[in-house]
């Protein structure tokens, strides 16, 4: 390499009372760099982050950081932030009920004595905005644009502070492949332009489409740094660097066993719950025999979130109307605990907003949707809840310090297998899984496959809603594909392809 | 070999300590403060008297803060209890005294009353997800409202001699008989009962905690705590007997106190109510009625607040316009010291009732020291902020 890098991260090691989060990791990037960091949940990637960016201050890590060749002590956030270096989280850091302009210069108003000048904000807003290629009006409020656009604001307002080091944490996590590539694109551009860029991801498709270079974390050391250009770098090679282990199938192996009709769904329709005549699944029909595994497929939006949930107790939605069948017979599931009363679960896409009480422990989290289960005439029997949650902690390999380890100290994988335990306990039937994989490292990723194929084994019928195409063609036996509101397609996942779905999905826009 | 075993255990204690800083802290703020107006009340705060009388004084706030916990730990606020049990206080006034009911029958329909109200309130929190404190702010002004216009204006009483017996009265000395002089026998001898009760029920959950390998606390902390616990109901039940004996008053808090631990610690519906403000959502689509428990949360509230307007009403033997005014702050402020979150699935019966005691005795010191009403409010509300700045102090930094 002939020019010298414009940050370079020297042996950094960061110790947290009892742990080591980070022991000697040394990171390079060069100028005009897409630089991806992968590794597990925990393998210490978001901490090396902070300490880049003066969340951790300088001292309290050893080790020293070199940005444009000059050695660099930041204290605070906006230290780092002077120097050129934005970083951009995962949770978006921007306010919902203010205008995109408003949320752009927040904090950096363009003001004289403090009176600002919106006109000038205006119209370098317009310029930013061009620049990231989003065409929405400066006034429109941030609450009425999608994720993905949001993510747009949140680019251009790390271009307004004069970026150099773009640090960009999970940015495609909430986005479908539309606007993942589209910002990954953009990544691409500003690499053009001399922007460096620090892309911490699990999508290894992504590092392989636009990093120039990877290095890998795992348990607070740094493994490798490949070079995409020059070393046969394959997404093989980063996820045996990831894990420590070659993962010889990314999907556990399984022969179904696929036994009667279990569920059935007819003319299943939903409007949505504030724009009432605005229909969001329009007459679906659907079934799932037992010891199956059925997938749905379809972009972001398609429908397929609001869909399993109208199905859970109408926990979605306004003037759901269908029928629902189980072993042939009509249920009831017009409410929560009806719909769990017939034998159906719903695992949700979202497991901190909606699956676990993040303050309370795994012991609690577990038997939250089945606490009866756990009582004698509502009286909670301390020692057979502690069996429970000792049981499934141990059939699920949670890993956690005990059975009362708080769920917000949790990784996601960990998170993801309490949220499976609660329903496990509530002992469906019928299993429905949005996005069961959502933000978890590739080993995580593994065992929940395998729970799913046991409970298959078991003679549950499972529906998986899954945005990650590969996943779907790994794990399951059949495959919907959503689009608008409707099935526009059904196929056996041995004959599917992600082109097949895609194709599908194409064709029947408008239709 | 023992050497290794002691200095092993040391550092756990101090650990164990640490990590429930904040339930140690609490009790010990209470007892510091009692030391303290014990020693600034010239010896006037432990006589057998003013004990009595604080817990006659303390009694209505101990009992609504219950409820207001409760609500607290949804994620709920509660404005209007103040002027609710005002409210039932003037309707109590009217049956018994301007109506002449029976005191049994008044008392039923005060406490069904103040449930249907509670539970009104809590279903337009549920149903319309109007937020509690606008719903309750307006119940505020009505009752404060309702309660002048019912009483016009004035004073209602007296009283019945068997209502005024809800605050007035006490436990008859059933030992009398072989009791020596001056001493409530009876008195001394349920504080005893309490006692082994209390230890007995504590020595068996340590027992199960054991034989499932969960016992966290270090045993000699256990028995340092139980010995304490001991020692505090023995002395209490002691300076009690040497006075008139039991207020049945006392008897009611605390059943009502034995009840909603239970309650909070034991039940599916304590696991819920956590659960719901924890996490509504979540807890929603666990399969929890959350609609249900907010109107179950605030109805009982109610009952409790109706209940806390009648013991009041019976105290000052009459029904007053001006019942209840403000008592809805000191009831949130106790949940508060006592350490439950505003944020909703936090919180015990334990810290509030602490809290509240903290409250009153600083209310009796603060009176008997003669210090006047507008520096007591500006001493109350130092102490509250102390309490939470602490509260919050200690997260931050053992995060």
């Amino acid at each position: 390499m002939g020019a010298a890098p414009i940050l370079e991260m020297r042996n950094i090691t960061k110790t947290f009372p009892g742990v080591k989060a980070l022991s000697d990791v040394n990171l390079s990037v060069m100028p005009a760099e897409i630089h991806a960091v992968v590794g597990e949940n925990g393998a210490g990637k978001s901490t090396l982050m902070k300490v880049l960016s003066g969340v951790y201050p300088s001292g309290t890590y050893d080790g020293a950081i070199f940005f444009e060749g000059k050695e660099r002590h930041f204290r605070t956030i906006a230290n780092s932030e002077d120097a050129g270096i934005i970083i951009i989280h995962q949770e978006l850091a921007l306010v919902p009920l203010l205008s995109i302009a408003e949320n752009i210069f927040l904090g950096h108003e363009t003001s004289r004595n403090g009176i600002i000048n919106w006109y000038e904000a205006f119209s370098r807003t317009r310029e930013l905005l061009s620049k990231v290629g989003l065409e929405e009006h400066p006034n429109t409020l941030i609450a009425n644009i999608g994720t993905g656009k949001q993510q747009l604001v949140e680019i251009a307002k790390a271009l307004n502070k004069k970026v150099k080091l773009l640090i960009l944490d999970e940015p495609t996590s909430s986005l479908n492949e539309k606007d993942s590539n589209a910002l990954l694109e953009l990544l691409k551009g500003f690499k053009a332009q001399g922007i460096s860029c620090i892309l911490i991801t699990h999508k290894l498709n992504e590092v392989m489409k636009v990093a120039d270079r990877i290095t890998v974390i795992r348990d607070g050391k740094t493994i490798d740094t490949m070079d995409v250009h020059t070393g046969a770098v394959n997404e093989d090679r980063i996820i045996k660097a990831m894990v420590g282990r070659e993962l010889s199938e990314r999907y556990p192996p399984r022969t179904p066993k696929i036994g009667e009709t279990l569920l059935e769904v007819k003319n299943w329709s939903v409007y949505h719950p504030i724009h009432a005549d605005r229909q969001v699944i329009k007459g679906v029909n659907l079934n799932v025999r037992a010891g199956e595994v059925v997938g749905i497929a379809g972009l972001m939006g398609s429908g397929r979130t609001e869909f399993a949930m109208s199905l859970f107790g109408r926990s979605y939605g306004k003037r759901v109307s269908g029928e629902v069948l189980l072993h042939n017979k009509p249920v009831d599931v017009s409410t929560i605990p009806k719909a769990q009363a017939a034998g159906l679960a719903y695992v949700t896409e979202d497991r901190k907003t909606f699956g676990l009480v993040l303050i309370d422990h795994i012991k609690h989290n577990i038997s939250l949707a089945n606490l009866p289960g756990v009582a004698d005439h509502g009286v909670v029997n301390d020692i057979r809840e502690i069996g429970v949650a000792t049981k499934y902690r141990k059939d699920l390999g949670i890993r956690s310090s005990g059975i009362y380890q708080t769920t917000v100290n949790l990784s996601g994988g960990n998170q993801q297998k309490v949220v499976l335990s609660k329903w496990l306990f509530s002992e469906p039937e019928v299993l429905i899984l949005d996005e069961p994989t959502r933000g978890i490292d590739v080993g995580a990723k593994y065992e929940i496959y395998g729970i799913i194929n046991q409970l298959a084994a078991q003679g549950k019928a499972v529906i998986v809603v899954s945005s990650e195409m590969p996943e779907l063609l790994g794990i399951t036996d059949r495959i919907y594909v959503m689009n608008e509101g409707r099935f526009v397609a059904e196929m056996p996942a041995k004959e599917a392809t992600q082109e097949k779905i895609m194709r599908a999905i194409m064709k029947s826009w408008g239709t | 070999m023992t050497d290794i075993a002691a200095r092993a255990e040391r550092p756990s204690i101090m650990r164990f300590v640490k990590a429930n800083m904040r339930d140690y802290a609490l009790l010990l703020s209470l007892l510091a403060i009692m030391v303290f107006f014990q020693i600034t009340t010239g010896g006037i705060l432990f006589t057998p008297l003013n004990m009595t009388n604080i817990i006659l004084q303390n009694s209505y706030i101990v009992i609504m803060a219950l409820g207001m916990l409760l609500v607290i730990i949804a994620g709920h606020i509660d404005l209007s209890v103040g002027f609710l049990s005002g409210f039932v206080g003037a309707i109590a006034g009217v049956l018994m005294v301007s109506m002449k009911f029976d005191t049994v029958t008044s008392i039923v329909v005060c406490i069904l009353m103040g449930t249907l109200i509670g539970a009104l309130q809590g279903w337009f929190v549920a149903r319309f997800r109007i937020p509690a404190f606008i719903v309750t702010l307006a119940g505020m002004l009505i009752f404060r409202g309702l309660m002048i216009a019912m009483l016009s204006g004035r004073n209602l009483g007296p009283f019945p001699q068997t209502f005024q017996s809800i605050s007035n009265g006490y436990v008859p000395d059933l030992l009398a008989f072989m009791a020596p002089p001056g001493l409530n026998l009876f008195a001394l001898a349920a504080g005893a009962l309490v006692t082994v009760l209390v230890l007995w029920s504590n020595l068996r959950a340590r027992r199960l905690e054991e034989a499932h390998g969960m016992a966290e606390e270090p045993i000699q902390l256990f028995y340092a705590r139980n010995a304490l616990i001991a020692a505090a109901f023995l002395s209490f039940s002691w300076i009690m007997a040497s006075h008139r004996g039991l207020p049945n008053v006392l008897i009611t808090m605390f059943a009502l106190v034995a009840l909603f631990m239970f309650i909070t610690t034991r039940t599916t519906f304590g696991r819920r109510v956590y659960a719901m403000g924890g996490n509504e959502k979540a807890a929603k689509l666990s399969g929890i009625n959350t609609e249900r428990i907010t109107v179950m949360i605030f109805a009982i509230m109610g009952a409790l607040a109706a209940l806390a307007g009648l013991v009041y009403a019976a105290r000052l033997n009459s029904a007053q316009p001006k019942a209840g005014q403000g008592l809805e702050l000191d009831v949130i402020a106790a949940c508060f010291i006592g350490g439950a979150a505003v944020t909703g699935g936090v919180g015990k019966v334990t810290g509030a009732v602490i809290g509240a005691f903290i409250m009153g005795v600083m209310n009796n010191g603060m009176g008997i020291m003669g210090v006047g009403i507008d520096w007591q409010q500006v001493i109350k509300g130092v102490v509250l902020m102390l309490a939470v700045f602490l509260d919050v102090y200690y997260k931050n930094n053992s995060r």
